[in-house]
């Protein structure tokens, strides 16, 4: 009885899970992209619809309409016209590299618009909050508040409306016939540039109703707890083998189920299960990944409409003469000497520790290189693998009092350890799947692991202390910066060796074709377990690093899961397989969100020392607030991820490219004009690093 | 005929409604050059795959230099001597020709791996070079190595595949229509040289192919496939003879 109870709570929330999951198959079969940022437009919604019901005071209809019917589709609309039908015949990677950037940027957008302060409480759609006054008899076991009556009812509506719309519209039947048979649905004619745009408002309309339904369930409005949302959604699209739309339904509402009787039924006493409650669904999403029959030979993910249109081929490598490769290295080791240098003398302790900072994830920035640019799996949890390096690194230190550079040593193999073990099953996914089984694992590991104390050592993050190496004490930064530089170093040659090696050679086979690759004897699994496990091992280093920077082992402060996702959009978008990109990007990182913060306080600033202003610049000043440089940074960071599809090579690795190119064609143009006789330029072959 | 290089018996393989292959057999031995002939659709392909293990035939053994493949993936049966090439042209990408044959002797030779590649940076060493030189020269395309793959022709592009699958140095070569897309002379050259490899070299060559002349002058044997069922295979002559491959394939015309 108790157990039927705990069953029925879970129903309003399963219906949310199973909106969302309905929207995302909609989207994905018609334009072939899993939309990640999907969680981002029910957040939009929620937060439309709190500000005109809490704060604006509009009657229920108005705010629900406007929120779900009008802002909803709206956004819709815009990403379908504005982006992802130019993306219809790009590979699977860049759609889901361009909507990890929408997911990073959209609550961020969110916040500048609609303001950052934090929403309490946020409004059901209903008209009152408690129904048991009115709805239900005196002394009824079952309370169901007023949102879950909201959740109940609009999910009704839906599936009838869906049904309605998928039996008799010509419409809903062509959209249907193209989620059930894309081939067929090509075949017979269907208009699909109609077809996907009218799924896409769909889709957000379901988003944006799944976004205020659930939102009066937590305490706040929170784009982190949308994100929790959307895996359980994908959980339930994965249950429906990303086709049945029925299936999908019926997925959603069992997770919702699950999760409502585990809740129940959990003791509440460890943190174990506290952790595992709320991680059902990145746990039920990891087994379904791992084990649902059929997911692994799914090869048509691309483009289910677009089968035409041949995919854009694959940037053209031209072979840059020696001349170039050698000037490119030593300009890079003087601008890399010169900015030593200058960080050495010139920087103040801010700065010098931002820097820092920065190179210290271009380690693991080199970690993405390996697994991301060399070996073509969409790996979302290095991060966490970084932070299994921190923590492996802090436990080693604290219990035995090892030297911390063998605790470094010891981080990198237990994050390799763990990479391995988590690579066998992984690999075999193909690319979308792998980006969500990697996504999953990150999240599993926040909320089940990162509690444990034998993991992170609890609620206090374990200190590290900096190392003193013969005669130089590390607690000094600049030091310290000396050493990180040696580290960078030390893993940029292991890499640049890797990629330019047997390892790299046979990775590289793999991206491109698998029975290829296969066909000359190369072991695809292995090669991948392989990087998989390096790019661990390295993001353990990375994660060792950042712990002894900081001088503690936090995860809250340097590896929460969405930081890992801005990391991946960061390199990505400047060049996956570029050690400068990996460089830049990790400074980037830190840099650009200090200086936008420079920047966003100076008018401020200016203003309190000029007093006699004129009122208007102070009004100016009154506006502009420092606390938008993260958003900006991350909205920056994530929009450089939707170039990625113009850009797959990177648009740092794409500038020097056409920079070289330029400056060859200018010097070969030259020589013949004064060595006529001369036949051909300078030696070619060898590629820069 | 337990000496054969190849023996493939009763393979059977269904797709949702079709039956692509129907119980076939077929043998190739030791440095023979034979072909599968076959209207569109009839399984050839199909075939290929299952033999190299690209497929799991539903039903029917496949043994290859006197040991059962069966539970061999593709890779370890290009290891264990068999090389092919594709109908739809599978290059790699982001990499010159040279690169194509380099890539295809280090999976052979195994050499390099984790440790070499940090400790030495595995470049190609003289006589990877050497081999790789040999194989470009047999198919004339020394002057194309440094080219990056994707810049090829239809044509240089078969050969480049041709070339990657000769340094596996195998013992059987798959070739899946490698004469379409090819020009009279490209694919009189592409001829001439699968003589070469077959006579100098010894390689055993199972060719799919449409143009029914270059396959009457280089195969020895042929098999003939209709809706996936072998309606016939011996040597050439013979069988192009056949009233039954005639109306199947030939249209029944002469
Ligand atoms: N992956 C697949 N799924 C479903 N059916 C397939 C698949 N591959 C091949 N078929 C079908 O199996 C049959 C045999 O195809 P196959 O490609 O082997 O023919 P083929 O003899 O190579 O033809 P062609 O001369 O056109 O290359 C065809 O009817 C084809 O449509
Ligand atoms: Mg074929």
């Amino acid at each position: 009885m108790q157990l039927l109870e705990y069953a029925i709570r879970g129903i309003p929330t399963g219906c949310v899970f199973a909106l969302l999951a309905v929207g995302l198959v909609l989207t994905y079969k018609t334009s072939g992209v899993f939309n990640l940022a999907y969680a981002g437009q029910a957040y939009v919604s929620a937060i439309v619809y709190y500000e005109l019901r809490k704060e604006l005071e509009w009657p229920l209809v108005a705010a629900g309409v406007v929120s779900i019917l009008v802002v909803a589709p709206l956004i819709g609309l815009l990403l379908e016209r504005v982006l992802f039908r130019y993306l219809r015949s790009a590979g699977s990677m860049a759609k889901l590299v361009t909507s990890l950037g929408l997911l990073i940027a959209i609550p961020e957008i969110a916040k500048l618009v609609f303001g950052s302060e934090t929403r309490k409480n946020p409004p059901p759609l209903w008209w009152v909050r408690r129904t048991d006054e009115w709805l239900w008899p005196e002394g009824a076991t079952f309370v169901l508040d007023a949102g879950q009556v909201a959740t109940i009812v609009s999910t009704l509506v839906v599936v009838v409306g869906l049904v309605i719309l998928f039996r008799s519209t010509n419409l809903g039947l062509r959209m249907r016939a193209v989620v059930e048979s894309p081939r067929l649905a090509e075949l017979s004619g269907v208009d699909s540039e109609r077809v996907s745009m009218a799924a896409w408002m769909l889709s957000s309309v379901l988003a944006g109703l799944a976004g205020v339904l659930i939102a009066p369930l937590f305490a706040s409005l929170n784009p982190f707890d949308l994100f929790t949302l959307l895996v359980a959604a994908l959980a339930a699209t994965v249950f429906g083998g990303l086709s049945s739309i029925p299936l999908t339904f019926v997925g959603g509402i069992l997770l919702g189920v699950l999760q409502a009787v585990l809740a129940g039924t959990l003791p509440t006493d460890s943190v174990l299960t506290n952790g595992l409650r709320p991680s059902l669904p990145f746990v039920v999403l990891f087994l379904l990944l791992l084990f649902r029959p059929g997911l692994r030979s799914t090869r048509e993910l691309v483009d289910p409409l677009a089968t035409v249109d041949a995919p854009p081929p694959p940037p053209v490598v031209r072979a840059r003469p020696q001349w170039v490769a050698t000037s490119a290295r030593v300009f890079g080791v003087v601008v890399s000497l010169v900015a030593l240098l200058v960080s050495w003398f010139a920087l103040d302790q801010y700065w010098l520790g931002l820097a820092i900072s920065g190179l210290v994830l271009s380690v693991t920035m080199m970690s993405l290189i390996v697994v991301v640019g060399m070996g073509g799996m969409l790996s979302l949890c290095q991060a966490a693998l970084a932070a299994i390096g921190a923590f492996a690194l802090a436990q080693v230190v604290e219990a035995s009092g090892a030297p911390v550079v063998v605790g470094l040593v010891v981080g990198i193999l237990v994050a390799a350890a763990v990479g391995a073990l988590l690579a066998v099953p992984v690999v075999r996914l193909d690319g979308v799947y792998l980006a969500l089984a990697t996504l999953a694992f990150a999240l599993m590991f926040q909320s089940i692991f990162v509690p444990l104390s034998w993991v992170s050592g609890g609620a206090v993050p374990i200190s590290v202390p900096r190392p003193v190496i013969g005669p130089l004490d590390l607690s000094d930064d600049r030091y310290f910066l000396v050493f990180v530089v040696v580290c960078v170093i030390a893993t940029a040659l292991v890499v640049i060796r890797l990629r330019e090696g047997t390892t790299g050679r046979f990775l590289q086979a793999l991206q491109t074709s698998d029975v290829a690759a296969a066909s000359i004897g190369i072991d695809g699994p292995r090669a991948r377990v392989v990087a998989f496990t390096i790019a661990a091992g390295i993001a353990g280093f990375g994660g060792g690093l950042a712990a002894i920077d900081l001088g503690q082992a936090s995860y809250e402060a340097s590896f929460p899961y969405i930081i890992g996702l801005v990391w991946v959009a960061l390199l990505v978008s400047a060049g996956a397989r570029s050690i400068q990109a990996a460089v830049l990007s990790g400074l980037f990182f830190f840099l650009f969100p200090a200086l936008l913060d420079k920047l966003f306080a100076f008018p401020g600033n200016w203003v309190e020392t000029n007093p006699d202003a004129p009122s208007w610049v102070a009004s100016i000043a009154d506006t502009i607030q420092p606390t938008w440089a993260q958003s900006v940074a991350f909205i920056l960071f994530g929009i450089g991820a939707i170039t990625y599809a113009k850009h797959p090579e990177g648009s740092i690795e794409a500038q020097t490219t056409a920079s070289v190119n330029a400056l060859v064609r200018r010097v070969e143009a030259r020589n013949a004009a004064r060595e006529p006789a001369r036949v051909g330029g300078p030696g070619t072959g060898g590629t820069t690093p | 005929m337990s000496d054969a290089l190849l023996s493939a018996t009763g393979v059977t393989k269904r797709y949702a409604g079709i039956v692509a292959l129907q119980g076939v057999s077929l043998q190739v031995h030791a440095g023979e050059f034979a072909a599968v002939i076959g209207p569109n659709g009839a399984g050839k392909s199909t075939l290929f795959d299952c033999l190299t293990g690209v497929q799991r035939p539903d039903r029917g053994q496949v043994t290859f230099d006197g040991r059962p493949v069966d539970s061999l993936k593709p890779a370890a049966r290009a290891r264990a001597g068999m090389a092919r090439t594709f109908q739809r042209i599978e290059l790699f990408g982001g990499m010159t020709v040279l690169d194509h044959l380099i890539v295809a002797d280090r999976a052979r030779t195994r050499r390099g791996g984790l440790l070499a590649d940090v400790l030495t940076g595995s470049h190609p060493s003289s006589e990877e070079l050497d081999r790789c030189a040999t194989v470009l020269e047999l198919l004339g395309l020394e002057e194309w190595a440094e080219r990056p793959a994707e810049s090829l022709s239809l044509g240089k592009g078969r050969l480049v595949e041709l070339a990657r699958a000769l340094v596996c140095e195998p013992k059987l070569l798959f070739l899946d229509e490698p004469s379409s897309g090819l020009d009279r002379h490209e694919t009189d050259e592409m001829g001439h040289a699968l003589q070469r490899v077959q006579r100098e070299h010894g390689i055993a060559i199972l060719l799919i192919e449409h143009d029914v002349p270059l396959v009457q002058r280089l195969a020895e044997r042929i098999s003939v496939l209709d809706y996936g069922e072998l309606i016939a295979s011996g040597p050439t002559e013979e069988v192009l003879s056949n009233q039954k491959v005639r109306v199947a394939y030939l249209g029944g015309s002469t």
